[in-house]
């Protein structure tokens, strides 16, 4: 061998272990460093995630009685990889199966075809989820096909029929509390993605056919009732048969929310506030026969001491079970259109409105607060002029003519009075010309008694109201400025041919940026630019009620889990004192407690037993421009002990005693138990008209004890689980009952 | 290891010998038997059969899982029959037959391009009753071996490099199988031939600049080859999925992403025999034959893919020393061809199983499932014994 020869064979030597050392090397790095990737993409490859739903949570009122539930339904589900084994595709059993479910066979094709493959329907014909789910093809199956199924396993290979968890309203005493529960509906991309993103891991918790709390309780409290899916991990090849089971994770079902709602009183208040609304229309406004046109209103019932919501009702409700299963196109466009008048709005903490005369209690204690004596005696006279201009403000029933307190002002709603100090504290502030730094007397104590901010009750939707200070008009005049000045151009032809607007803006053009006598005097009866809800209405009087503390309105009281154990209490959250002494909170409390003993509300508590429950309250008659008055009784009870705010109000509806106070009555009776001039408490539907203080019992089995009076159905077919029929008839005699919250 | 045959041993006089009597001449064969090749190539090969069992381990409904493992077994055994029946020939009477090995492989070749069975896009197999098949292009490897060291080997007085008629002739010769072997198309085999060409080339001691200019044209060609389209589309993607298996998530890429988590999920010591779940379920395609590493990849981890790589260094460390210490440049021209085929091949198919080289469907010797390559293989072994029982004891 030549040496060119001899050195070729070592360079090839030398080329052939570099190879073999190259492969060692990629190898390493494979193998070794990152060896962690390659197993988290060998282990994506070969398991395919089954869920198993959580049942959601059951939301309670404060003794327990179920509000939402849920009840069973029997679901026929088919397993779409086991049928596609079958020979012809499984269409045969398909087709059997939709012979025995007397469904259309093309229905059932459908449904089984996965969203996004060839020839497949829209969703949620179509199947959206993982191909290793069993799809539901039909559910509340009567019982009578779901055995046939079952029985004929061997001719319906990867058909079961199983119990599956629906949402169920069991309407105790008939409640509606749809605003308060809301309602759930199937999650949509973008929540589904950030709940992806917060959970760092692809579809842990939520997943593509998840549904979510969509409004109310169960949209606020989802994360406590929605519950753990549950996660069975199966190992499959690269055909996707299933080769075994890696890893099984059992549904952790959701925890029961206990609220402070009464169902009891629910239903009286959404009773009392749809009679208040009847009795609007057949109420005789000014001498004429025809009825106010009322078809809106809200109502509130708030522990004074905790701001826990007892009752809240919303008109026009809606029924919340029209989601269950879907809620269809034309459901929703109906719920959600103005000639229903949005049902789905809760009046209660969305709408906004002028708090009119009820608003007055924020006059006196700013009065106080700006150093006038409320014992006065301020003239109740016819009107007020302005002093140094013509401008006149009326009361709203021929003024006294006499002095009087601001107690006895508020007694009998006498809104002369209230301008007076409007006036009086509008030139201490430094009237037109008060600088950004001049104090504001009427709109800082109106914004200590919570108006002008939102409660940050647990409810979604809530609006803040308004409260029109010296700031806000300036920005509101900036915003509109370019209206007021080009009104010519931009009014409506109407409004531009009428002087008394043409004047109007042309003033506002110039100066609309001031606060003006007139907005002063305005916003102390509750008009004008002043917006509150009923919410923050009845908050300010339960902290009147209370001595001077705000309280969080608040629907939730705890979180139980299925075995009853607290998980989570919510505890009553003190948001401050009102800008009010103790003595002023308490002149007012005096002033209230006469109302309906001598004041604008007297004529509705002529049979009313006030010696034995006093009651303090403040009637509010709003003007609104162009529309009917808005009907406000903001009260509690007793005034000499408060347990209750109850605030009900009627925009359209007329005067406030003359809507809205019978149907409060009404609400308190019920409460405390007032038959005829009686008071019983045994009457009572709140255990001795007290606030409930303790947690309703949840047994270990998920069962609730439930008071006697659970207001629920017996027996009937109304969707409680057949499995517990018969133990509910069993302890029909005994003292509590209970029922299974599933 | 330090007696050979005796020198004065005429070529005339061994051929009278019987082929009895020399293989049971003991005291010399087998102590100049190179054991530790041997004991290599068989521990790939039943290593082989380990990984073909764990690859094809899950059968479908009455099919004997052991099928593979049987018939691999059963082709490691005619192997290794072939193997010998190839060591017993004197390498030096074997330059007589060189042509008709190689007329017969390149017959075989067109054969199959004529009465071939299609698999995988390349027409590379005839089909034999009783379900056996035959790949004409393994035994031509062993063909080219020995036919082109023959013919470089042949020197004339005073020569001392091949002389350019003799290295025309000799890439004639394996030109004609190359080309017909890319009209499968089976282009990674093509790729082991040539290299055989190249390192017999090299050896032989060609001048560098012709070298050179080979390997120029080797880059022009298959850079002419995909601009004018010679190569089927399937081969280009194949090559594009090697660099960016998202390419095709589906198609090639498919296969070469689910051999590089199989692989790089096995770790520094594996999922354990048997365990692997991308082997179980069947992800890799091909994972008995070409993606074979992929199983002791993902189930034997870096230890076991690192050992089965050193049972290669030793074979071929083995290889080259024998073409190192051949008595003639013929049997260090057959070694060298030899060491180019194993060496390429197997860097080939385990840098297409780890992403470094192109997807192109060459067996891992005496790994992969397989009957030709097996007996080509094992008769290669046959012919680096039979070079090195039949040295001149320096």
């Amino acid at each position: 061998m030549t040496d060119r020869s001899r050195t070729r064979l070592i360079v090839l030597q030398v080329l052939v272990f570099s190879l073999l050392a190259a492969l060692g090397g990629r190898l390493w790095y494979m193998q070794v460093v990152a060896g962690q990737e390659y197993q988290a993409a060998a282990s994506e490859n070969r398991i395919r995630e089954v869920v198993t739903p959580a049942v959601r949570g059951a939301i309670l009122d404060a003794q327990g009685r179920p509000l939402v539930q849920n009840r069973t339904s029997l679901v026929v589900s088919v397993d779409r990889s086991t049928i596609l084994d079958l020979p012809n595709d499984g269409k045969p059993v398909v087709r059997k199966l939709a012979d025995v479910l007397r469904a259309p066979y093309p229905k059932l094709d459908k449904q089984l075809t996965l969203c996004g493959s060839p020839g497949a329907a829209d969703p949620p014909i179509c199947w959206n989820g993982s191909p290793y789910q069993p799809i539901p093809v039909a559910e509340d199956v009567p019982s009578g096909v779901a055995l046939q199924v079952m029985e004929r396993s061997e001719e319906f290979p990867g058909v079961t029929a199983e119990m599956t968890a629906v949402r169920d309203y069991p309407k105790p005493f008939g409640v509606n509390a749809a605003h308060l529960l809301g309602y759930i509906g199937p999650i949509n991309a973008d929540e589904l993605a950030a709940a992806e993103k917060q959970d760092g891991r692809r579809g842990s918790t939520y997943t593509s056919f998840d549904l979510v709390g969509r409004a109310g309780l169960e949209q606020v409290y989802d994360e406590y009732l929605r519950g753990k899916p549950g996660v069975k991990k199966l190992a499959v090849d690269s055909a996707g048969n299933v080769t075994g089971t890696v890893a099984e994770r059992d549904a952790t079902p959701g925890d029961y929310l206990v609220t402070s709602i009464d169902a009891h009183v629910q239903k009286v208040v959404e009773d009392q506030l749809k009679a208040a609304i009847d009795r609007a229309h057949v109420a005789v406004e000014n001498g004429t026969d025809s009825g106010y046109p009322a078809d809106t209103g809200a109502a509130v019932v708030m522990e004074v001491d905790t701001g826990r919501v007892v009752a809240m009702a919303s008109y026009p409700d809606y029924n919340p079970a029209l989601w269950v299963g879907g809620v269809t196109n034309n459901q929703y466009e109906r719920l959600a259109s103005e000639k229903a008048n949005f049902p789905l709005i809760n009046r209660a903490i969305s709408g906004e409105y002028a708090p009119a005369s009820t608003f007055k209690i924020v006059g006196a204690a700013a009065a106080a607060a700006a150093g006038y004596s409320l014992d006065g005696p301020y003239q109740c006279s016819d009107q007020f002029v302005v002093p140094g201009s013509t401008q006149s403000f009326t009361n709203f029933e021929a003024g006294m003519n006499e002095p009087m307190t601001v107690a006895r002002a508020l007694e009998v709603s006498c809104n002369t009075v209230f301008f007076g100090l409007a006036y009086n504290m509008y030139v201490d502030e430094g009237g037109l010309d008060a600088g950004p730094d001049a104090p504001e007397y009427l709109m800082n104590t109106a914004r200590g008694f919570g108006y002008g901010s939102a409660t940050g009750i647990d409810l979604p939707g809530e609006n803040a109201g308004r409260i029109p200070d010296r700031q806000w008009r300036r920005d509101y005049w900036a915003a509109n400025k370019d209206f007021y000045c080009n009104f010519d151009e931009q009014g409506s032809p109407q409004e531009v041919n009428d002087s008394y607007f043409q004047q109007l803006y042309a003033e506002l053009c110039v100066d609309g940026y001031q606060t003006r006598p007139g907005d002063a005097i305005l916003s102390v009866i509750g008009q004008g630019d002043v917006l509150s809800t009923p919410l923050q209405t009845a908050r300010a009087y339960a902290a009147i009620a209370n001595g001077g503390t705000l309280y969080r309105p608040q629907v939730a009281r705890a979180v139980m889990s299925p075995e009853g154990e607290v998980v989570k209490e919510f505890e009553p959250k003190d948001q401050g004192q009102v800008p009010a002494t103790g003595a002023t909170v308490q002149y007012i409390q005096n002033a209230l407690a006469n109302v309906p003993v001598s004041g604008s509300a007297a004529y509705r508590y002529t049979t009313f037993p006030l010696d034995k429950l006093p009651i303090a309250a403040k009637t509010g008659t709003g003007q609104v421009e162009g529309k009917a008055s808005t009907s406000w009784f903001a009260s509690y009870a007793p005034a000499d002990d408060p347990k209750y705010v109850v605030l009900m109000m009627v925009p359209e509806g007329g005067t406030g005693s003359g809507t809205s106070a019978p149907s409060v009555n009404e609400i308190y009776k019920a409460i405390f138990g007032v038959e005829g001039s009686q008071l019983i408490p045994s009457k009572a539907i709140v255990p001795d008209g007290k606030p409930i203080t303790s947690l309703p019992t949840v047994n270990p089995d998920g069962t609730i004890d439930l008071p006697k009076d659970d207001g629920l159905p017996g027996s009937s077919a109304s969707g409680i689980p057949a499995a517990n029929t018969g133990e509910k008839k069993s302890k029909r005699n005994s003292r509590r009952r209970r029922a299974r919250a599933l | 290891m330090t007696l050979g045959y005796p020198q004065t041993i005429a070529p005339a006089r061994r051929r009278r010998q019987s082929l009895r009597s020399r293989a049971t001449s003991r005291d010399s064969l087998l102590r100049r038997f190179d054991w530790v090749l041997f004991i290599a190539a068989l521990g790939l090969s039943v290593a082989g059969a380990v990984l073909v069992y764990s690859a094809t381990r899950v059968a479908a409904a009455g099919e004997d899982p052991q099928a593979y493992l049987k018939r691999h077994l059963l082709n490691l055994v005619i192997g290794l029959g072939l193997g010998f029946a190839t060591m017993l020939f004197d390498y030096r009477t074997l330059r007589a037959y060189a042509p008709f090995v190689y007329i017969a492989s390149v017959v075989g070749l067109v054969a199959v391009l004529v009465v071939g069975t299609e698999v995988n896009g390349a027409q590379a197999w005839i089909q034999l009753p009783g379900g056996f098949s035959i790949q004409p292009s393994e035994f031509m490897k062993v063909a080219l071996a020995v036919g082109l060291a023959m013919l470089l080997a042949e020197r004339r007085d005073g020569e001392t490099e091949p002389q350019l008629p003799d290295v025309a002739f000799a890439l004639l010769v394996a030109a004609i199988p190359i080309g017909l072997v890319m009209l499968q198309p089976d282009l990674g085999t093509a790729v082991v031939m040539g290299m055989i060409v190249l390192g017999i080339l090299a050896v032989a001691g060609i001048r560098i600049w012709w070298l050179v200019a080979l390997l120029a044209l080797g880059v022009v060609g298959a850079f002419v080859a995909v601009q004018v389209g010679v190569l089927d589309q399937y081969q280009i993607d194949r090559l594009l999925a090697f660099a960016n298996p998202d390419l095709d998530p589906q198609g090639v890429g498919y296969n070469t992403n689910q051999a590089r988590i199989a692989v790089g999920s096995g770790g520094l010591f594996g999922a354990g025999l048997f365990q692997g779940t991308q082997t179980g379920g069947e992800f890799v395609p091909e994972q008995q034959t070409d993606f074979i590493f992929t199983v002791v990849g993902e189930e034997l981890g870096f230890v076991g893919s690192a050992g089965l790589l050193l049972l290669f260094g030793v074979l071929i460390w083995r290889a080259l020393r024998i073409a190192m210490r051949a008595e003639d440049l013929f049997g260090t021209l057959m070694a060298t061809g030899i060491v180019c085929w194993f060496t390429f091949q197997m860097f080939q198919n385990v840098g297409m199983v780890i992403g470094i080289m192109p997807v192109t469907g060459v067996p891992l010797p005496f790994v992969s499932y397989g009957g030709t390559s097996m007996f080509a293989n094992w008769m290669a072994i046959g012919l680096l014994e039979n070079v090195h029982l039949r040295r001149s004891v320096r």
